[in-house]
């Protein structure tokens, strides 16, 4: 009666046979860049974490939103599991005029309010040792000199080695302006043997012809492997899920084709309105501010082919030959829908309506809401149609993807029997109450044959961790390690606006938004839209 | 909620905890493996809470099974505890009165959660031989603690009883002393020539991370005795001078590099449900631990028997760690059967040498591994 214990061919690979390229890469990538000289590494010794190098980080923007609530706490967590190299240096630029203790104490604000593990004063004494700050503007060349001289000091206090990342949490139109700056004082170069590289978050840009523009200023000072491109939702356990769903297991792969499935639907839904972002808002929309990165990000990696191996370049070519494959309909009308939220009572709280909030010109024709139906014209999904919505002030905040398959050809059942059996379904829920669901028929208890549909569930908070790591967490590990196949890629980015564009053009010419009651799922074109062909919106 | 059954059954239980997840509104247990405690009743309250935590990184099923063979009547009584504090997990406190004692392993059988890792843990006490306990068969992992007593059991009973799948909480102690060495080079690759580690006496894991540096270094590691707490200090003595690690109060280290500023490093002594979460996360066999046995050869388990009895007197031994004729050198290596595509690999674990008399009898790391089948 003894339970077996080891895993066997773990590399899946065949004895006998040559690794291919792709799977020496991976051993490599494994093993890590160090793997080779320094002894107490090994690949099977997989207690040991990867920490980063020693290396520091230079954010602009610190006051903001997303550095007080995601990014300080995050680079918090990582020191508090032990990932981050002892020395880590963090410097802060802004406007403010702050000396090194004030900007401490504002990352302490921060990380005490939104860290997502336990406060240690040790740890925390660890990490603040290494706190700068800097002040000045954006583009003023003094303000950047002395950044120079920050990092250069901590090369020698701290043991940074030169190693640097830049964090720009900034507005796009203060990008040309700071990396000019870093490359003025000669800040985008390191000494032999250390790395600088750039980390930027979108928007990146508002459409081809913009986005263009800024990957030109970015790629002018950083060569390519430098800039990492932060998309949130890829650092996201449940994304990363997908793929492990997908291409780990047997049971969903022979089905994931236009053989079985029948559309795919992608939501992401927000229930709060544009708040104090009126100013970024405006002029954005729904559509560029979601569609074009996260849900086509989804969309790639629920379609994609399986990668010949999980480093960066693999997978960024399947998601690239993807979002390549993407046609949109001839009706645009039709297919494409765009709403703006009138005022209502979301979930019991009254609301305004988009028009009424501050800032925004009554007249404006932005989009809170977005649906389009698009296709991917490859073998495997020919004639499958992609939903994909997203919306402000929507039912409830979720996102998710809902695998629809076909009807089964032939059912041995009397339609009153099958009344109540839908399609069945394979929901990948993103956020929140991460999991997996599966929609199936089942019999009901009793004499008759009678089948309904049911739903099985895997919870992810229920089977692995309650606390997993938040996305800028791995992001930001992934960065100082210089790993980066969580980021997508300058050709991915210019793709999906190859898609948005033609849409934007469309409704640029065409009339105006819907409006929508807040707290409803959409204007109801979005219904006619999928009406038309037979089919109608999960309710998510 | 607790729910006390009395003189009761292994089917009792496994209904009751069917009967109140019913109840409670959730129908389905999210747990991913089954974690068996044996222990007594002394240990089993911190246990239970240490797994209880461990349980919200990794739901599980958790059994603590307390042996009472003083009783004079044989039977079962348990408390199954589901919900509220429980977490996403379930647990099952069970005391076998009498007879019964000798027969946990038909207790624990039936409520095994089906085609799910079975891992057993023991707190304190430890069977010499894990592997082939009653409760220990039933498990893939087994966990023991060689500092869960007050007298740590010697590093020669760990050797001997080793099978493939056992870890030892000693060796999870290390593993941030560990990462942070290995950092700490990976910053500044150069040749070590030579290693001190310093610890509190009559502390496993400074063995153990004393033999791990001299096997990956290849260099001898002198391991000398202070007060403590725990591991005290790791001093490299390299060709661009001396990198160390020291910790007086066990809770901030100094990281000392040639040619660079000393560095706080947080590296405080964990709970023991932090050491649990990281045993549970892989359920397969810690090839490293298994090397690091490995490379103890009969000199080192001689010194350090000789360092044990007198925790008085600091005492300095030399851990050479060189695979050749250790109480584990009749194992084959585990490297060399899995490794096909990676040539090194299989050079570094060597040949084993067949040792008459020193090690345990029969241990064959294939034992079950490819019987899958047969599991229930």
């Amino acid at each position: 009666m003894s339970i077996p214990s080891a895993p066997q061919n773990k590399g899946g690979s065949h004895p006998g046979f040559q690794l291919s390229q792709a799977e020496k890469t991976q051993l490599a990538h494994e093993t890590g860049p160090e793997g080779a000289t320094n002894p107490l590494r090994d690949a099977v010794d997989r207690r040991l974490p990867r920490i980063a190098g020693p290396c520091g980080l230079v954010m602009f923007g610190v006051t903001g939103d997303l550095s007080r609530k995601k990014l300080m706490p995050a680079i918090y967590d990582l020191a508090n599991r032990g990932l981050l190299p002892p020395g880590f240096a963090l410097v802060g630029f802004a406007r403010r005029d702050w000396a090194d203790q004030d900007f401490a104490e504002e990352v302490h604000q921060a990380v005490k309010e939104h860290a997502r593990t336990p406060y240690r004063e040790e740890v925390w004494r660890q990490l603040s040792e290494g706190f700068r700050f800097v002040s000045g503007e954006f583009g003023d060349k003094q303000a950047f000199i002395e950044l120079k001289e920050t990092i250069d000091k901590l090369d020698a206090e701290r043991g940074t080695n030169g190693n640097h990342a830049f964090y720009l949490s900034v507005p796009p139109k203060f990008f040309p302006g700071v990396v000019e700056q870093l490359h003025e004082v000669g800040l985008d170069q390191g000494p032999e043997g250390s790395w600088r590289r750039v980390i930027i978050e979108k928007p990146f840009g508002h459409d081809l012809a913009s986005a263009r523009e800024l990957n030109a200023i970015v790629d002018s000072v950083f060569p390519a492997k430098s800039v990492f491109r932060i998309d949130h939702y890829l650092g996201k356990e449940t994304v990363q899920n997908i793929l492990a769903l997908r291409f780990a297991n047997e049971m969903f792969e022979p089905i994931w084709s236009r053989d079985h499935v029948d559309h795919v639907q992608i939501t992401m839904a927000e229930d709060i309105g544009i708040g104090g972002r009126a100013g970024y808002y405006d002029g954005i929309g729904a559509a560029r501010d979601v569609i074009q990165n996260h849900l086509l990000q989804l969309l790639a990696l629920t379609a994609m082919e399986e990668p010949v191996s999980f480093d960066a370049d693999a997978i960024a070519a399947e998601k690239t030959k993807v979002l390549s494959a993407i046609r949109l309909p001839d009706d645009l009308g039709t297919y494409s829908v765009r709403g703006q939220y009138a005022a209502g009572w979301q979930g019991g709280e009254k609301v305004i309506g988009y028009l009424q909030e501050d800032g925004i010109a009554p007249d404006s024709v932005t989009d809170t809401y977005a649906a389009v139906k698009l296709e991917v014209n490859t073998r495997r999904w020919a004639g499958v149609p992609f939903y994909l919505r997203t919306g402000k002030r929507l039912g409830r905040r979720v996102t998710e993807i809902a695998v629809v398959f076909k009807r089964s050809p032939f059912l041995p059942f009397t339609p009153t029997q099958t009344e109540e059996l839908g399609q069945n379904a394979l929901v990948i829920r993103v956020q929140p109450d991460e999991g997996v669901t599966v929609r199936f028929g089942s019999k009901v208890p009793g004499t008759s044959m009678e089948v309904r549909d049911v739903n099985m569930d895997f919870a992810y908070g229920e089977a692995f961790t309650e606390s997993s790591p938040e996305a800028y967490e791995r992001l930001i590990l992934d960065v100082l390690l210089g790993d980066a196949p969580l980021f997508p890629r300058v050709e991915e980015v210019e793709l999906g606006w190859e898609v948005l564009d033609p849409i934007e053009d469309y409704w640029t010419a065409n009339g105006k938004p819907e409006q929508y009651t807040s707290g409803t799922w959409g204007p109801a074109k979005a219904d006619e839209m999928l009406a038309k062909d037979g089919r109608s919106w999960r309710r998510p | 909620m607790i729910k006390h059954l009395d003189s009761t059954t292994s089917a009792k239980i496994a209904g009751a905890l069917i009967d109140i997840r019913k109840e409670a509104g959730a129908a389905t247990t999210g747990a991913v493996l089954t974690l068996v405690i044996e222990t007594d009743e002394r240990h089993h309250y911190y246990a239970l809470r240490a797994a209880r935590e461990a349980s919200r990184a990794h739901p599980s099923r958790i059994l603590v099974v307390i042996p009472h063979p003083e009783q004079p009547f044989s039977g079962l009584d348990a408390e199954v505890r589901v919900g509220d504090e429980m977490g996403p997990g379930e647990a099952v406190v069970m005391r076998l009165n009498g007879e019964l004692a000798d027969h946990a392993d038909a207790v624990v059988l039936p409520l095994l959660l089906p085609d799910t890792p079975v891992v057993t843990w023991w707190p304190a006490e430890s069977p010499v031989d894990p592997a082939s306990a009653p409760l220990g068969k039933l498990a893939m992992r087994r966990i023991t603690d060689a500092s869960g007593t007050h007298q740590p059991s010697s590093l020669t009973e760990r050797l001997r009883g080793y099978s493939p799948g056992d870890t030892d909480l000693a060796w999870t102690r290390c593993t941030p002393w560990r990462s942070m060495l290995a950092a700490a080079l990976d910053q500044l690759p150069t040749t070590v020539k030579g290693v001190t580690v310093t610890a509190e006496v009559d502390n496993p894991s400074s063995t153990l991370l004393a033999v791990w540096l001299g096997w990956r270094l290849g260099v001898p590691v002198t391991l000398s005795t202070d007060k403590g707490p725990g591991i005290t200090g790791v001093h490299l003595a390299t060709d661009a001078g001396e990198i160390s690690l020291t910790r007086p109060d066990g809770m901030l280290a100094v990281l000392s590099m040639p040619e660079q500023p000393d560095r706080h490093v947080a590296l405080k002594r964990r709970e023991l449900a932090d050491l649990l979460t990281e045993e549970l996360r892989r359920l397969d066999v810690d090839e490293t631990y298994e090397e690091v046995l490995r490379h103890i050869t009969d000199h080192d388990v001689a010194a350090i028997d000789e360092v044990a009895p007198t925790p008085a007197r600091p005492t300095t031994i030399t851990v050479t760690a060189q695979p050749k004729d250790g109480p584990l050198g009749d194992q084959p290596a585990r490297h060399q059967a899995q490794s096909a595509g990676e040539p090194e690999a299989a050079a570094k674990a060597g040949p084993a040498k067949a040792k008459a008399g020193a090690a345990k009898p029969a241990a064959e790391p294939e034992q079950g591994g490819d019987k899958r089948g047969d599991a229930p």
